[in-house]
């Protein structure tokens, strides 16, 4: 059992159960920061994974922007207290079944379809991932570099959208 | 050589987090906790794939960054998507006063 194992686990269940107290909270806005640590958790496994761009794009993007984005919606609505129940009372246990069974598909399609015996090592040093940097950034100008542009006009065709949408009509105003 | 971590642990919690997040889509009623549930679907998404190319690696030898460049660009349509998402939820807020989707049941404004 090495350290890394262990730290593994211990992320994995930080990750598991941030996951269900989003799930379950009756806060909005502890249900956001619920969903930072999630997102924390998942960007030291990629930092396992050797993918520390990733990792930092993660924390800067989901972490960062994303979520405060989402803080700020929650606190401009005023709808951080959730009223408890629905409408259908038969929906909940309905979906936690279906939840099971999704679990149990997938974890099951995942374990068996792969070689059960492959071992991700440990991420190098931190010259080797600054040359892997290099490498990635190298391929993402060139091989992937209409993407590249294309998200940028998504990026702003969203900016133009959301300001159109949240934009007040001219009569409602007044 | 057992140091590191087997693939399929990641896969497994990619696994977990993805069903909590499609749970979460189904027992919740608030558009923003739902919202916030797509986003871990999502990431638990990006954990399998950047999972998926660490193993690539291993059996070619070489590194291959295309997974972690396709990690990119969901997390830069992930962006654009919670801008456009939740401006639709202020929007709605507005003339429905809630953001209930069980109160959302009409198709006309």
């Amino acid at each position: 059992m090495d350290f890394t194992l262990i730290l593994f686990y211990v992320v994995a269940g930080v990750a598991a159960a941030t996951a269900v107290g989003l799930l379950f909270s009756r806060n909005a806005v502890y249900a956001a920061l619920f969903l930072v640590l999630n997102f924390a958790c998942v960007a030291v496994f990629y930092l396992l994974l050797g993918a520390p761009f990733i990792a930092m794009a993660q924390i800067t993007v989901y972490a960062g922007a994303i979520m405060v984005l989402f803080l700020f919606v929650i606190m401009l609505l005023g709808a951080e207290k959730l009223p408890r129940g629905g409408i259908l009372p038969w929906q909940r246990p309905l979906a936690i079944g279906a939840a099971a069974i999704l679990l149990a598909e997938a974890g099951y399609l995942l374990v068996q379809r792969v070689q059960s015996a492959a071992v991700l090592p440990d991420p190098g040093s931190f010259e080797n991932s600054v040359s892997s940097l290099q490498q990635m950034a190298y391929l993402l100008f060139t091989d992937y570099l209409l993407p590249f542009e294309v998200t940028s006009i998504l990026l702003l065709v969203a900016m133009v959208g959301a300001i159109v949408l949240t934009r007040q009509a001219k009569g409602a105003q007044r | 050589m057992d140091l590191g971590i087997p693939l399929t642990h990641y896969l497994l919690v990619s696994a977990i987090l993805f069903t909590m997040g499609a749970l979460g889509v189904l027992i919740r009623r608030n558009a923003l906790i739902v919202f916030m549930s797509i986003e871990l679907m999502l990431n638990a998404a990006n954990l399998a794939f950047v999972a998926f190319a660490r193993s690539f690696e291993q059996t070619t030898g070489q590194p291959v960054f295309t997974g972690q460049l396709f990690v990119f660009f969901v997390i830069a349509v992930a962006a654009a998507e919670v801008a456009v998402g939740l401006a639709l939820i202020v929007a709605i807020f507005r003339t429905k006063q809630t953001i209930d989707v069980d109160q959302l049941s009409s198709m006309k404004g």
